[in-house]
């Protein structure tokens, strides 16, 4: 620069200027080529055969329970009745002929259910949910139309995400000795960590009440109860920070999706699954039929590693309805 | 004495209105009550130098935009590049591909509100607004028009802006293209048009000025028989080129011009032995001329030449001994080594162009009269005493070798008159010149006359200095399959001569056409000729074409430029005003294109940029024009690339050019370097931008057939609005900025590296859709290979992994490093600044990910930053980064197979550079070194190309005589203004056919 100074308009002598840069040219010939669809190909082949042989351990069962109309399943009344009357209770066997090694996973799944769609996606409003005070009474325009109920009072949880919560409820049981021993189900762990840390957060109590806290707020139209009446019992999973609420609200990037219901790892099942005959009851209250949907139970192992789970699906399938439960 | 001038008294000027006529003008000036009647001769135009007068009263008729050269100038037309234009047809194309997009997902909202959506009311309720389906899907078209706009490259301009100004700052700062001598570095005057110069197949070119220097310098002669000038060394041999010795000292002579350079001490040492023939040579060199001189101080001699290769004549002859010192209209003062001897100037028999020879016939102090001649050789050569035969052979020998050098040549002779022939023959003379009709014709005859038997002294060689380098600059243009027109307002004589040493004509070529007709037809006729003969030239070469093609010869411009063998079409200024017509714009255009030089002479202004715009409108074919002078401003307005010389002439062509430079040589690194680096960079980075924005944004249209064609995008809204602008938009640019393909020495090596240019290869409507088709295919991996993971997986621990934001961020993750690969595997050239920005962009897409998705900016704004958590739960999932992995190798493999099938297959020629220079074969193979070649001597020159006549007469008149030198003069009027007369009847003749009044003229009125 200073050479430029000294004579006006003398261009730098530099790399920079006089394009002369160091520079790497790499030039795609066979001795690079060559190698790298070797090596890519011998890692991927790698990579399949591991995944190949972990996953043939894998269990999966899938059960399907909506009750298609003319179906010859016990959840079939339910489907029938739900639309009218309230929760409904039906069951169904299944038979695990090769025990599921533990721990097992219950997932229900829906079907053709639009969680992804822009508009259901964006209704719902995140700061009234991580527990803020102004926010729990202000909804966000979002939330419309369930952001204030009739009265004019704010919908807690609001919008349509938190409205059409799954609530169907189950309950498992083995065939011990002639009778039907329930398996234990583990609610805790089955949401995100920093979702339920962060992001769900209850407001602040009101004389140690959260009931107190809500005072003012609505409950979401389809809701049974408020939202501080879920898991009433346990102060860690009441509220916002019901970890089945969370779950929902992770809202699902395709129309088929299944979410983590319970996990069996307690008692006598934390190695799982024995073989033999179970039954499942479900306390049938989410309608899917009005929209020709169906609802599914699965068993499932999560990941590469030994495990199995148990996968419930939820499926809202477009024309029929069939009822299925799938054990994997 | 002050000067007292018009301005003491008013008048007025009546004329025409500004018009772009340079040989015609018409008024009248009132002054003092007096009505006098003003021409074309009364008005200098624009531009116009002034020769042998300190001062001058004029008048300004006509002011900047009025003056007829700016009136020739053209309209500024906003020049824009084919690339701009194509892609500003592309971005339309896209556009409707939106708008197609659009409409597709409308439908298929329609569609799936009326099946599912309706049913699907009871969790998410139609807004008021929406009644029906059809009008839902009418909104959804909009929400979709607004989420793949980002197909349409907005920000492609904003780069294309960036890319080009930092190429036009990589031509400011060429060091290469800088010259040290006018301190004038290469300056890019607009930023629209770089990647253009990759591209050019039509140059136009200026010749004075921009070929040539205007300088004449004195280079070789022959003196009776024996040729000096050559560059000997100690022993006496040629010595080759650039290993000179020493310049001859003429430090003996106090009086030489310290500037003259002549490398052959033979001749000095010839005229200090006082060979007589030399002394005779250098004492007509000092006396046959027209030049002026002029002392300002004792010893300082300063010589005004009318045309610069007289200057170099006498200047030859004043270094040598033979000082021209003074004249008067009837002497002249010449100091023959150190004896001052004063010739009496009996006549001075003038230059004109069918004379092609100029005499004076002098009185020496001891009374003998002697007539000195110098002329073109193939008059002279016919008029020597038939005793010079063997001296004329040996002569013409030299001669020979002169010209196949590029030089200009005059032969030279004397003839000793007796005393009562030349007192007889003045008398017929005085007689003649007092006729008042035919007087023209009875004084040439006089001159014939005396001109006869003449000895034969020698002949001079005179270099008309080319520019530095512009022979193997238009070599290598040549080679880069570029063509080169001359248009000149030059003599076809000069041009053609200047054509030779720039090694545009070669005798090598199978004919070169002359077109003078004066007619329509006679042009139409040559014209047709031409084209018969080239036709008929390569049908004997063997690729025979039928007489049916003959015949529809004006319709055929495959056949012609089919041609077998070298042709060059020179066409005058009159004749191209009638080829320039409507009707046979295109059998001229043709008849040059198919040959490989053309040389338009005696062109103004205007028609320079008719013949521009004659390519550009039939050719399609990108042109640039160089000039340097404003009598070129018209043509560089009107090419697509107008390139300046910043010379001596002034700054118009500079003003109006879109680069300037000092010295045409420039023009190849500016073309084959910068031109051709523009061209690929550009190409490369459109290639490029098109696709990532195709991968980027087609991804949501993929998934508007899984949710519910409800607008939904892929991505979270801070990855889109930071996609284009953060995270792949400086690798791109510094590959658009900094990429390289072959060194820039190569690009010299191999000019035919520059052809993919020409034939637009790199980026047209082909490449576009390839890029697209990428684009898109890249696209639907990136959807459905996560959709496959994602509609089955779980994670680790058995929890949700298939939610939207999970989703998201694979995708955008995915669609970061994919395309990333694809600009290093674009990148031919890393430098620092490439890694940078490239590891760059990656580390700051994964840092600003963590920071959106942290939990400190939850907090404070939940409802902004909803993806909290997000990275760190699913980046740490092995089956994401697995699906990430997939998706990369499954985007880029294909594209790596076929790269590499290509260039092992089917190189190019860049990769086999490339290739040559990787494996390092450093020798030096293939330079093209520019000898020169001697050539078989068909061309030379006539006389002094730059002279115009009537000069001799003013001399003669004393006119032009300052008063100093008037007053030591026996000045005897004579008819004081028919030498003005004769002057103006020249001119007349000569710029008939809108040529330059003053085209003889050179430099001193150039048009």
């Amino acid at each position: 620069m200073a050479a430029a100074r000294r004579e006006r308009g003398r261009p730098d002598r530099t790399a920079f200027t006089q394009q002369r840069l160091p520079a790497w040219q790499p030039l795609l010939s066979a001795g690079i080529a060559l190698p790298l669809f070797f090596t890519l190909g011998l890692a991927g082949l790698a990579v399949g055969l591991g995944l190949h042989f972990s996953s043939g351990t894998i269990r999966e069962l899938e059960l399907d329970y909506t009750g298609a109309l003319g179906s010859n399943q016990d959840c079939a009344r339910c489907t029938n009745a739900s639309a009218t009357s309230g929760p409904c209770l039906c069951t169904l066997h299944f038979e695990l002929a090769e025990p599921f090694p533990g721990p097992v996973c219950l997932y229900y799944q829906l079907s053709n259910y639009y969680q992804n769609h822009r508009r259901y996606g964006v209704s719902r409003d995140d700061l009234q949910l991580s527990g803020d005070p102004w926010g729990l009474r202000h909804p966000a325009e979002e939330c419309w139309p369930y952001r204030r109920d009739p009265r004019g009072q704010a919908v807690a949880p609001c919008g349509a995400v938190a409205n059409s919560l799954f609530n169907d409820t189950f309950a498992l049981h083995r065939l011990v000795n002639g009778s039907f021993m329930p398996v234990p189900l583990d609610s805790r762990g089955i949401s995100w960590w920093t979702d339920s840390n962060v992001k769900f957060r209850n407001p602040e109590l009101v004389n140690g009440s959260l009931a107190t806290a809500f005072w003012g707020t609505s409950k979401p139209p389809n809701w049974p109860c408020a939202a501080y009446l879920l898991d009433a019992g346990n102060p860690n999973n009441t509220g916002f920070v019901n970890e089945d609420f969370i779950v929902w609200m992770r809202t699902a990037a395709l129309p088929t999706f299944r979410k983590l219901y319970r996990r069996v790892h307690q008692g006598n099942f934390s190695a799982g699954l024995p073989r033999g005959t179970y039954r499942l009851d479900i306390n049938y209250s989410y309608p899917v039929l009005p929209f020709k949907g169906t609802k599914k139970k699965t068993k499932k192992h999560p990941d590469l590693v030994r495990m199995a789970e148990l996968v419930v699906h939820n499926v809202i399938r477009e024309y029929y309805v069939p009822n299925r439960l799938l054990l994997s | 004495m002050l000067p007292c001038g018009p301005s003491a008294s008013s008048g007025e000027v009546i004329c025409e209105t500004p018009n772009n006529k340079l040989d015609k003008f018409s008024g009248t000036l009132y002054w003092k009550e007096n009505k006098y009647l003003l021409s074309n001769q009364n008005m200098l135009l624009r531009g116009c130098v002034l020769r042998n007068t300190e001062w001058c009263f004029g008048l300004v008729i006509f002011a900047g935009p009025d003056t007829k050269l700016m009136q020739n100038s053209g309209r500024t037309k906003f020049k824009r590049t084919s690339i701009d234009r194509l892609m500003n047809t592309l971005v339309l194309w896209i556009f409707g591909f939106l708008v197609c997009m659009g409409v597709i997902l409308a439908f298929g909202n329609a569609i799936w509100e009326y099946k599912v959506g309706a049913r699907f009311q009871m969790y998410l309720p139609w807004d008021t607004a929406v009644d029906s389906a059809a009008f839902s899907g009418f909104l959804s078209f909009w929400s979709y028009i607004i989420i793949l706009n980002t197909v349409v490259p907005i920000s492609l301009y904003v780069s294309v802006e960036v890319i080009r100004l930092g190429h036009s700052y990589f031509i400011n700062w060429d060091k290469k293209m800088y010259c040290a001598k006018r301190r004038t570095p290469a300056e890019a005057r607009t930023t629209t048009l770089n990647e253009e110069l990759g591209q050019v197949e039509y140059i136009f070119s200026d010749k004075t000025g921009t070929l040539t220097q205007n300088i004449m310098v004195f280079s070789k002669c022959s003196v009776h028989g024996r040729s000096y000038g050559d560059v000997q060394d100690m022993l006496g041999h040629k010595a080759e080129l650039g290993e000179r010795p020493e310049p001859v000292d003429f430090s003996f002579n106090p009086l030489a011009d310290p500037r003259f350079r002549f490398w052959d001490a033979g001749l000095l040492a010839a005229v200090q032995l006082g060979n007589p023939h030399v002394h005779e040579f250098f004492r007509l060199l000092s006396l046959c001329h027209t030049v002026m001189s002029e002392e300002k101080n004792e010893g300082e001699l300063y010589y005004k030449a009318q045309s610069p290769d007289e200057g170099a004549l006498v200047t030859a002859a004043r270094n040598f001994g033979f000082v021209f010192r003074a004249r008067t209209p009837k002497t002249i003062t010449v100091h023959e080594l150190g004896h001052a001897i004063t010739y009496q100037l009996l006549a001075i028999l003038d230059f004109n162009n069918v004379r092609k020879r100029m005499s004076v016939i002098v009185r020496n102090p001891e009374g003998k009269i002697r007539l000195y001649c110098k002329g073109a050789d193939t008059i002279l050569l016919e008029r020597l005493h038939p005793a010079n035969l063997e001296l004329a052979s040996i002569t013409t020998d030299h001669l020979n070798e002169y010209a196949g050098e590029g030089l200009r040549t005059l032969v030279l002779a004397y003839k000793d008159l007796e005393e009562g022939y030349y007192g007889d023959w003045a008398e017929r003379l005085r007689r003649a010149s007092l006729a008042p009709d035919a007087r023209e014709d009875r004084l040439a005859r006089l001159y014939d006359e005396v001109e006869h038997d003449m000895m034969l002294l020698g002949a001079t060689a005179i270099e008309d200095k080319l520019q530095q380098g512009v022979p193997e600059t238009i070599a290598i243009l040549t080679l880069a399959n570029i063509k080169i027109w001359v248009l000149t307002g030059d003599k076809p004589e000069t041009a053609v001569n200047i054509g030779y040493s720039c090694k545009m004509l070669t005798d090598d070529m199978t004919e070169v056409f002359v077109v003078t007709g004066h007619t329509v037809l006679e042009v139409r006729e040559e014209l047709r000729k031409a084209r018969e003969k080239m036709m008929d030239g390569s049908r004997s070469m063997g690729n025979g074409f039928s007489c049916q093609e003959k015949l529809c010869s004006s319709k055929l411009p495959s056949v012609l430029e089919a041609i077998a063998g070298e042709y060059a079409l020179v066409i005058n200024g009159h004749s191209l005003a009638h080829a320039l017509e409507a009707d046979m714009e295109l059998e001229f255009l043709e008849t040059a294109c198919a040959c490989k030089a053309v040389i338009c002479c005696r062109v103004t202004p205007l028609q320079k940029a008719q013949v521009v715009e004659l390519v550009k409108k039939y050719k399609k074919a990108v042109t640039l024009a160089i000039g340097d002078g404003a009598n070129d401003v018209s043509m560089i307005k009107t090419a697509h690339i107008g390139v300046g010389i910043s010379g001596l002439e002034g700054i118009q062509a500079v003003l109006a050019a879109d680069y300037s430079f000092s010295q045409f040589k420039f023009l190849q690194r500016l073309l084959l370097v910068h031109g051709r680096w523009s061209y690929l960079r550009m190409c490369k980075f459109l290639c490029y931008f098109f696709y990532k924005n195709f991968a980027f944004t087609m991804v949501h249209f993929w998934f508007g057939f899984f949710c519910g064609f409800s607008a939904q995008t892929v991505y979270d809204q801070y990855f889109i609005t930071l996609y284009n602008i953060v995270y792949t938009s400086l690798p791109v640019l510094a590959m658009g900025v900094f990429d390289q393909d072959v060194p820039e020495q190569r690009s010299m090596e191999y000019p035919k590296l520059y052809e993919p240019g020409q034939l637009n290869l790199l980026f047209n409507k082909r490449e576009f859709f390839i890029c697209i088709a990428q684009g898109i295919y890249t696209s639907v991996l990136m959807f459905f290979i996560p959709y496959g993971v994602f509609a089955d997986a779980t994670r680790g621990d058995g929890a949700q992994l298939a939610d939207y934001q999970s989703f998201a961020v694979t995708v955008a993750t995915s669609l970061v490093i994919v395309v990333s690969v694809q600009i290093g595997l674009d990148t031919g050239f890393w430098t620092a600044i490439n890694h940078f920005f490239i590891w760059g962009s990656l580390a700051v897409y994964f840092a600003i990910l963590f920071a959106m998705h942290s939990n400190g900016l939850f907090q404070m704004f939940p409802n902004q930053f909803r993806f909290v958590g997000n990275a760190q739960n699913t980046l740490a999932q092995p089956i994401v980064w697995l699906t990430i992995a997939l998706t990369t190798v499954v985007c880029i493999m294909p594209v790596v197979a076929f790269r590499f099938l290509k260039l092992d297959l089917k190189p190019e020629l860049s990769d086999t550079v490339r290739y040559t220079q990787l494996v390092r074969k450093k020798q030096k193979t293939q330079h093209r070194c520019m000898r020169r070649v001697g050539r078989a001597g068909s061309r030379r020159s006539g006389y002094a190309f730059s002279h115009q006549e009537g000069f001799g007469e003013l001399i003669m008149s004393g006119k032009n005589m300052r008063l100093s030198s008037l007053a030591l003069s026996s000045f005897t009027t004579r008819s004081s203004t028919s030498w003005i007369e004769t002057l103006r009847k020249k001119k007349g003749g000569d710029s008939s056919n809108a040529s330059s009044p003053s085209g003889g003229a050179d430099k001193t009125l150039k048009v």
